[in-house]
């Protein structure tokens, strides 16, 4: 049987499909419809040191193939998380990822320590660690914070050092498309000893309601996903991972076994599964199945074979 | 999958589709329906309509891309049913009045069928459709064409209120119950990405707590429901 077991910034994955943050939840939605196990691994809703409400209005909006989301970072705030929801993760038995957002520099590096903290009293107890944190600089639906550290290489650099300082877990950075240099981004991450990349976020997008004369978001501009961005993210993974030397995970529109040979023959290390759980709600369940059955059909015997082949 | 029985048009546009198969389900509770592929990107929330042994169906009115796939569908044919979702009308206490306006009316037949003793009230904007359902199976319903159904209706005269329908009129209803003694309950709607509580896409706030209509609605006490966000569906 082809094996899809993998290491990901020193950490053993089952295989290397995760589910991406803001998709899945803290799993708890998922783990009624089938076994998480079969998962590489979990990325959290994301989640910065206060509570947050999200946004007003509409908050989901379908497109040609796509879906543009204004959610808001809406999150229970990391002690919350901590107390309520953690647990209940650890037993799930995949990879934990924690998406951390945050308002400042100082929100980021305090969320940072208290998850570091949690992480190593938990191992400490014998019990399952947090096993990486995903620093996320590029959320396009929140004022402050989000995305304005994902543009600009310099703000950029601020907050990843101080999330590094501020955690000895495995890091990933994830990146927006908004960036303005992309490839200076993502060696900049690199440089500031993050472990691993993750792109592309949602891309930054609008729907208007001709009828009320507004946008259809309150916050006026909101954040595409789905199939349709699939080609824009490829070209970046591609980008990235041939300027780096740390993995890249690829994340956009991936929806089969053929989206993410494409994107590992792209260059990426693993990838993330996000919109496509709202299409099929158990594609976390099969997706493993039919990469290995794809795999087989095309003489496949290792991911290793054909990454970054192109 | 699933497998379809009937499909049929009852009225310009509305349809009622019937499936195979032993299900359970809550009054007010939805399904996640499906008969396509990867486009359009999201499944469609519909409310149970009935059960019988054997069946289930949905009342369904053509509104755009997906409602229209799911009118092609012959008997025959298979689609996608995730459900039962989401938390339904309450067991109601006491005089119980059942209020539907136009495609509200959907999740309505399961609650008649349940609540024999109930009063059910049926309005319409223009012509009545999917009422002979209801007629056949309660003895005290109540159908209206023209006007607002709140005006047929006396909150003070009921413990309990069961009610879906457009926004207009479920504020209209919460605003009329107000200081009778009558609890209110409505099914609202919201745009849905997951179904399931995955993706926060679908809040209301509610007392000033945001709710997710798809886990804890989408049944709701009127209490502090705020409109606004309804309205930007
Ligand atoms: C809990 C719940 C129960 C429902 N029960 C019924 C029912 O029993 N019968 C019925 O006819 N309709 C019902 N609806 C509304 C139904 O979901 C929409 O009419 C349908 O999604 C429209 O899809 P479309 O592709 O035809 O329209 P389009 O306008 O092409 O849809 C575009 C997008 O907007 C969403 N959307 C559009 N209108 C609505 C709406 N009113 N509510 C939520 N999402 C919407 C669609 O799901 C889709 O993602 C219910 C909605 C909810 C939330
Ligand atoms: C509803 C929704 C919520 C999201 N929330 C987050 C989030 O909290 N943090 C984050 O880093 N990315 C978030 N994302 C972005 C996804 O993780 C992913 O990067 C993006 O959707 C592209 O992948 P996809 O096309 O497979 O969905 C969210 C996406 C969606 C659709
Ligand atoms: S639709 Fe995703 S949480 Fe309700």
């Amino acid at each position: 049987m082809i094996s899809l077991a993998c290491e990901l910034a020193g950490v053993q994955l089952s295989n290397p499909i995760l589910m991406a943050s803001g998709t899945f939840g803290f799993g708890k939605p998922y783990a009624a419809l089938y076994p998480l196990d079969k998962l590489g691994g979990i990325v959290t809703k994301g989640l910065t040191l206060q509570a947050r409400p999200g946004n007003t209005g509409t908050r989901v909006f379908e497109t040609d193939s796509g879906l543009i989301n204004s959610i808001g970072l809406e999150n229970p705030g990391i002690p919350t998380f901590l107390e309520r929801e953690w647990e209940e993760m650890m037993q799930y038995g995949t990879a934990i990822i924690v998406n951390l957002g945050g308002g400042s520099i100082r929100e980021y590096a305090e969320g940072a320590m208290l998850i570091t903290e949690a992480s190593r009293e938990s191992k400490k107890n014998g019990r399952r660690a947090v096993d990486m944190i995903e620093l996320n600089i590029s959320c396009p639906n929140v004022k402050e914070g989000g995305l304005q550290y994902g543009v600009d290489t310099d703000r950029a650099r601020e907050v990843v050092r101080a999330v590094r300082m501020a955690t000895d877990l495995p890091l990933l950075v994830k990146l927006s498309p908004s960036a303005r240099d992309l490839t200076e981004m993502a060696r900049m991450c690199e440089a500031e000893g993050a472990d691993g990349l993750s792109l592309i976020n949602t891309i930054q997008a609008m729907a208007i309601d001709i009828r009320k004369k507004r946008s259809v978001f309150d916050g006026l501009y909101a954040g595409l996903s789905g199939p349709a961005i699939k080609p824009i993210a490829l070209r970046m993974v591609h980008q990235v991972s041939h300027a780096v030397d740390i993995p890249v995970i690829g994340i956009g529109g991936i929806a089969s076994a053929e989206d993410i040979l494409e994107f590992i023959m792209a260059g990426a290390a693993a990838v993330q599964i996000g919109t496509y759980n709202f299409m099929r709600l158990r594609a976390g369940a099969a997706l493993e199945d039919e990469l290995r059955e794809l795999m087989a059909q095309e003489g496949i015997r290792s991911l290793d074979e054909i990454r970054g082949i192109i | 999958m699933a497998n379809v029985l009937v499909n049929n048009k009852l009225a310009p546009d509305i349809y009622q589709l019937t499936v195979e198969g032993e299900y359970h389900a809550s009054m007010g509770q939805f399904y996640m329906l499906r008969c396509w592929g990867a486009f359009p990107v999201l499944s469609r929330p519909i409310s149970v309509h009935d059960i019988n042994e054997g069946t289930i169906s949905f009342l369904y009115r053509v509104s755009g891309t997906g409602t229209r796939l799911l009118s092609q569908l012959k008997p025959g044919n298979q689609l996608q049913l995730e459900g039962p979702l989401g938390r339904g009308f309450p067991e109601p206490e006491g005089r119980t009045a059942i209020i539907g306006g136009g495609m509200g009316i959907a999740p309505l037949l399961l609650a008649a069928r349940r609540l024999p003793d109930s009063r059910v009230f049926l309005g319409f904007a223009g012509d009545p459709f999917a009422v002979s359902a209801f007629h056949a199976i309660h003895a005290d319903v109540h159908v209206v064409s023209g006007g607002t159904i709140a005006d047929y209706v006396e909150p003070s005269e009921y413990d309990t209120i069961l009610a879906c329908g457009p926004v207009p009129l479920m504020e209209l209803l919460a605003h009329r119950t107000k200081g009778t003694g009558a609890k209110l309950f409505f099914s609202v709607e919201k745009r849905m990405a997951c179904g399931i509580g995955a993706c926060s896409g679908c809040t209301v706030r509610i007392d000033g707590v945001n709710r997710r209509v798809c886990v804890e609605g989408p049944v709701f006490s009127a209490g502090e429901v705020d409109f606004h966000d309804l309205l930007s569906l």
